[in-house]
């Protein structure tokens, strides 16, 4: 039991695990940064999954998959965005209501498209990638063979991320929205602008976490397949302190719990207590985070510009 | 000026669900249409398949029976600030302990208190989910909603595994994921024999139950908890300002604590409908999303135990008419899921368009 615990292949799965939770969560901290809550992720994901499996499958190209994915991503965002931004409407209602269309609008199209209960037909993903020279490593280069062009550019993001957040005018700006909205506006940010990019972003990004499950992960769209991904991504996020390679590590740990969680299947724990790990250690993570991370200090406040 | 408060209050509480409902019907329509079907049509039969007969509403008000008590849980908690998304898990939970309680605590005691304990247990599980999440949120400030979320996959999980491996009905040949049959007297009466006898017939196959009696009970309570009492006006007072309310002498973490455990009793009732009054056990997942329709039906009713009625009513016809799509049409009947959350989402929004506009009025006359 341990010897398969302890080997390079659970780095592998757990780095698998954490790639759609670690776009999902870098999705949630953009939109959090500008200020936006955005509990959709989960709805946001489901979908990416979804138009990922359905336009890999009519046009027999993961390409056009991940184009659909984003697509989708980008449409349900902006919903959120606007409802949120727009309306001031609470952002945990819109985002539950997003959820619930998600869970409900892509079940129905799913049994429509591809006439049948429970999940799409199979997909073709991408061809996997191996890095020369470190996949020829023995042990460790396990970790750089056969890689999935989506975990490659997870890596990427991650790193671009936070020195967009941290490095550019955008960041700044970015930041200064969430942080103090009636400042930035004073100095001559649109701070409804940079809200609208940062939720856009994170539909984009959740939009790529939901096609890397259909298309990389089971390579078949499953009803409900996200399973609390993006609420978990949203647990990362927090404990990653609303920063780019902290939530990457958070995502990493979820992402060990849930390589683990799969090698515990047939050792005789029953399956639903396995099930329950990643949800009770999201809840443990959550617990211990709080007082120790600080979220943007407008975060989740709609922003009414002063009438003069 | 009372004249205008009663405008103002009919146009936010009566005109703006009413637009919502008719856009997320005319997106329906659409899709109803795309799909080849002529859209009024399919509505004129599916709502005379929910409400055009005495069995149609039997299972409508069966249905409203849930989401009312769903719908309460969840209208508690948000008056006190908070999202109680858990209610999903609560109602799975609350119903696994109630029949468990049914089956095994129930036959200590004499039958006429048998009802009484498989209706506190369901309360009492509920509440148990709710709590975890609750003190999180109370002591550590940890967010109630992605932890309720979380503690829905846990209690899908748990009853799941208990059901199967050890609460399962024994000595059936083809065994469902499902406990024994609870004792009658540990059950609540059907409804039929009552409206037949003012003449309404109603098919001794239908589901409606006297959980209906409860939940209208539960209605009153949450009323004169909410309203007239003064816990009731320290729960509205924390949602409305937690720093106002704290300076005031409100201990935010109690009511936080008792106002999510209030919510979780309710949602551990909405059970009862299925596993005392409909089939007389706890079947796997009976929920399928009651927990979720809940926070749909207290957002439409404004989080008001009369506007829950109503909404209830309508999410508990929507549910019939998806059956009747399943009957009528080839159309998925989760295009009824689609229409909630459109009805959510529209919902929030012509009610900040409506109190723009009122507010732009009431400048316009005042300065």
């Amino acid at each position: 039991m341990f010897e398969s615990i302890f080997a390079w292949e659970t780095i592998v799965s757990a780095i698998r695990m954490a790639t759609p939770l670690t776009y999902a969560s870098l999705g949630g901290v953009f939109s959090e940064r500008s200020g936006v809550v955005n509990i959709a992720l989960e709805g946001i994901m489901l979908f990416g999954a979804f138009f990922a499996a359905v336009g890999t499958y009519f046009f027999k190209s993961p390409l056009i998959g991940i184009i659909f994915a984003i697509l989708a991503g980008m449409t349900v965002s902006l919903i959120h965005a606007i409802v949120s931004i727009k309306f001031k409407v609470n952002q945990i209602i819109s985002g539950t209501a997003l959820n619930m269309l998600a869970a409900g609008g892509t079940t129905f199209l799913s049994r429509l498209i591809f006439k049948a209960a429970g999940s799409s037909h199979h997909i073709e993903g991408f061809s996997p990638i191996s890095i020369p020279i470190l996949s020829s490593i023995p042990g460790v280069g396990i970790l750089f063979k056969d890689l999935s062009p989506l975990i490659i550019l997870m890596i990427i993001i991650v790193f671009v991320s936070n020195y967009v957040i941290y490095k550019t005018v955008f960041g700044l700006r970015l930041r200064a929205v969430g942080e103090n909205p009636q400042a930035a506006d004073t100095l001559g940010v649109n701070v409804y602008k940079y809200r609208y990019i940062g939720v856009l972003i994170s539909g984009i990004l959740g939009g790529l976490g939901g096609a890397f499950l259909s298309l990389e992960h089971a390579r078949v769209f499953v009803e409900n397949m996200t399973g609390g991904r993006g609420f978990i991504a949203l647990a990362a996020m927090i404990f990653g302190n609303w920063n780019p390679i902290g939530a990457f590590g958070a995502c990493l740990l979820f992402g060990i719990a849930e390589a683990v969680r799969i090698r515990l299947e047939g050792v005789g724990i029953p399956t639903q207590f396995i099930q329950m790990i990643p949800y009770i250690l999201t809840m443990l993570v959550l617990a211990g985070a709080v007082g120790k991370s600080t979220p943007p200090a407008c975060d989740g406040i709609p922003y009414e510009k002063e009438e003069i | 000026m009372k004249n205008r408060d009663f405008l103002e209050n009919l146009i936010l509480n009566i005109i703006s669900p009413a637009i919502s409902i008719l856009i997320a019907l005319f997106f329906g329509g659409i899709v109803i249409f795309l799909l080849g079907h002529n859209p009024i049509e399919t509505y004129k039969e599916v709502i005379s398949f929910a409400l055009g007969n005495p069995n149609g509403w039997g299972y409508v008000l069966f249905n409203t029976t849930s989401f009312i008590l769903a719908g309460l849980a969840v209208a508690v908690a948000f008056k006190a600030g908070l999202f109680n998304i858990g209610a999903e898990g609560q109602i799975l939970v609350g119903g696994f302990v109630s029949a468990i309680a049914g089956l095994y605590i129930a036959p200590l005691f004499p039958p006429f208190l048998h009802l009484f304990i498989t209706l506190l247990f369901a309360a009492l599980g509920g509440a148990l989910w709710a709590l975890i999440p609750g003190l999180l949120k109370a002591k550590l400030g940890a967010h109630e909603v992605i932890n309720t979320i979380m503690m829905n996959w846990i209690g899908y999980a748990l009853t799941n595994y208990l059901v199967v491996n050890t609460f399962r009905e024994k000595g059936v040949i083809y065994p469902l994921p499902q406990t024994a049959k609870l004792p009658s007297s540990a059950t609540l009466p059907k409804l039929f024999s009552i409206f037949q006898k003012i003449g309404i017939n109603i098919p001794e196959s239908n589901p409606l139950n006297s959980s209906l009696i409860i939940a209208v009970l539960a209605i009153i309570f949450t009323y004169y908890l909410l309203w007239k009492t003064k816990l009731g006006y320290e729960i509205r007072a924390l949602g409305l300002n937690p720093h106002a309310s704290e300076n005031a002498g409100i201990n935010p973490q109690k009511i936080i604590l008792l106002s999510m455990l209030i919510s979780g009793a309710l949602a551990g009732l909405a059970s009862i409908n299925d596993v005392l009054g409909y089939r007389y056990r706890f079947l796997d997942n009976f929920t399928h999303g009651m927990g979720f329709t809940g926070i749909a039906v207290a957002l439409l009713g404004k989080n008001h135990p009369i506007g829950i009625i109503f909404s209830a009513l309508l999410f508990g016809a929507l549910d019939r008419m998806a059956i009747g799509m399943d009957v009528f049409t080839h159309i998925p009947r989760e295009i009824i899921s689609v229409l909630q959350a459109i009805i959510i989402l529209t919902i929030v929004v012509t009610n900040e368009v409506v109190i723009r506009f009122l507010k732009r009025r009431r400048k316009i006359l005042y300065v």
